[in-house]
């Protein structure tokens, strides 16, 4: 039995999946990777299914160790220097590490999560079909709760096949779309035209359950109590200091608050991943709009077993090197993790 | 003549919900924009017939006080066609009792079960006894579960009970506390935040991992409650650990 031992980690990382929907009904919230695309991303390089269960590591760096055997891992996600016993290992691409061996991961640059996917997946007790860690229910496996150093995450041997890597479309550093709704009539128009077109700021003291926003105050027309009902991940309710909080998937199950907007399914993962502090905007689109984009956002995840490629393919790619070098930008051969793949 | 009448008002359409977008994967159809037991009726009302009668695409339902959040995958159905059939079938659930289960679960009322119980008879101007008696003889209804596994919200508090919340919320109190808050009474699964004030606790778990069913109540279900003295909580807090259900199914 091979496993990965945690040997070092930060806050905020935990296993996640596609999360435990079904039983919103009885007040438990689904869970699941904050950014699904790049968790499927990770999933593919191993050969996993899509949305099974990975490590969603946090900002902060992390170091795993594989004992018992080798361990085949995947990588996505925010990207960051990343070395398995001092060899650089890219991400958006997988890699083994023998018996013994460390790998060692950084602080997360461009973004907040990355996912490490096992080869053969993580050993656990799924509960409502997932393994995905919501400590407040209790719930999650191999452990009900945020992964701590020591912790081991049981595999079977890596199975020796060729590495691989996945090309993904850019991330776009668009707006953030949103649609209106469902308590947009809680807002003056005036309230609504400064959502949209204020800079926005995701506050330091947010977390899986919830994005603070910081920015202009967003008044209610008539007070920010409204009955309980039900909430998405995405939901964008103002409580009454006018402040915008993005419900995020450990969020409570139904809220008082009125909810001004929701992000979109597309866009849900990218707004995820964008740091504390960072400026972004929201952009309004229409239902069909919204989801039109969805239906491309499902093509995408189910195409990622067709973007996979062989490593090898990188270095003889001489004429998109010839084409990077003419443009003058400083592209090294050798640093994958900076190297933009040509697109065929 | 009095039978003619009757038809005549049921065969009355009742007047549609709102359809509310939640994103491009859920609606939220609204019956009512305040705590409104005739529109929870409603919202319990479309929940069952869209359970007896799947819509292709709709992946979960959560009915709270005023409406019933729908969650759909929009690969499989738009927000205009799943619209359209929401509606129609809103236009003919209709509010019955049948089938309601109802459970009797036991509390254990004041002291540091319940440390807000003199305050709340205080408040009310009367004695700890009759808040009490008050809340006991209470015939509640499951309005919604939400916020945390088995937060159940019951509707049906005596007008008499009706409180406004705490200024301070508190951010914990025990698993298992029954409290009230505005115009609504509560039974609370997991320790957590709450602002409501507690009358007391019960040893029933409402939402217990490993236990067939995970989840007691259903929206929908009748309560009633029946005081019991804490040598009891603790016996039936240690068989409740164990498994068992500790309420009571009065009738199925």
């Amino acid at each position: 039995m091979s496993k990965l031992v945690v040997t070092s980690i930060g806050p905020a990382s935990s296993v996640q999946d596609g999360g435990r929907p079904g039983s919103q009904r009885y007040g438990l919230v689904p869970s699941g990777a904050m950014d699904r695309l790049s968790l499927a991303a990770a999933n593919t390089l191993v050969g996993n299914e899509l949305l099974a269960a990975a490590v969603e590591i946090g900002p902060f760096g992390a170091a795993f160790t594989a004992r018992g055997g080798a361990v085949r891992v995947g990588l996505a996600g925010a990207s960051r220097n990343a070395d398995i016993g001092g060899r650089p290992v890219a991400f958006d691409s997988s890699a083994t590490l023998a018996e013994g061996e460390t790998l060692n991961l950084g602080f997360a640059r461009g973004g907040s999560f990355s996912y490490l996917a096992i080869e053969h997946g993580i050993e656990g007790e799924p509960m409502f079909g997932s393994l995905a860690v919501n400590a407040r229910a209790g719930l999650g496996s191999p452990y009900p709760r945020p992964l701590q150093s020591g912790d081991e995450l049981k595999t079977q041997a890596a199975s020796g096949a060729a590495e691989r890597r996945i090309e993904l479309p850019v991330a776009a550093d668009a707006p953030i779309r949103i649609v209106f709704g469902p308590q947009d009539d809680e807002f003056a128009e005036d309230s609504k035209k400064l959502f949209i077109e204020s800079e926005w700021k995701i506050s330091a003291t947010s977390d899986r359950m919830g994005y603070r926003l910081e920015g202009p105050v967003i008044r209610h027309l008539d007070g920010h109590n409204i009955v309980s009902d039900g909430t998405v991940t995405g939901s964008i309710q103002v409580p009454g200091n006018g402040q915008p909080i993005v419900l995020m998937p450990d969020r409570g199950t139904s809220g008082g608050y009125p909810k001004i907007a929701t992000v979109i399914t597309a866009d849900f993962g990218r707004f995820a991943q964008i740091s504390a502090g960072r400026p972004f905007r929201f952009k309004a689109v229409t239902m069909a709009e919204a989801q039109a984009e969805a239906i491309k956002f499902h093509e995408l995840l189910r195409s990622l077993p067709d973007r996979l490629r062989g490593i090898e393919d990188l270095g003889l790619n001489i004429e998109a090197l010839r084409d990077a070098n003419v443009a003058g930008q400083a592209v090294s051969a050798v640093d994958v993790s900076t190297w933009q793949v040509a697109v065929p | 003549m009095a039978n003619e009448v009757r038809l005549i008002q049921m065969a009355e359409p009742l007047s549609p919900p709102r359809l509310l977008p939640s994103g491009d994967a859920a609606i939220t159809v609204e019956f009512s924009r305040t705590i409104d037991d005739a529109a929870n009726r409603r919202v319990l009302a479309l929940d069952r017939l869209i359970a007896a009668e799947p819509i292709a695409g709709i992946t979960e339902t959560v009915p709270t006080y005023r409406s019933l959040l729908v969650h759909y995958d929009p690969v499989q159905i738009s927000f205009d066609a799943l619209g359209e059939r929401i509606l129609a079938r809103a236009a003919k659930a209709l509010p019955t009792e049948t089938g309601t289960r109802r459970w009797r679960i036991p509390v254990t009322y004041g002291g540091e079960h319940g440390i807000d119980l003199e305050d709340v008879a205080k408040a009310l101007q009367t004695t700890p006894d009759e808040i009490v008696a008050r809340h006991v003889a209470g015939d509640y209804r499951v309005a919604m579960i939400g916020f945390t596994p088995g937060w159940s919200y019951l509707s049906g508090l005596e007008t008499f009970l009706h409180m406004p919340r705490r200024k301070d919320p508190r951010l914990l109190t025990p698993a298992g506390t029954i409290s009230i808050g505005g115009i609504q009474t509560g039974v609370q699964c997991l320790a957590g935040p709450s602002g409501w004030h507690l009358l007391g606790r019960t040893p029933v778990r409402t939402y217990q991992l490993h236990r067939d069913p995970t989840f007691l109540l259903e929206p929908g279900d009748a309560i009633t409650f029946t005081a019991i003295d804490a040598k009891t909580f603790a016996e039936q807090d240690r068989a409740a650990e164990a498994g068992a259900f500790v309420a009571e199914l009065v009738t199925p």
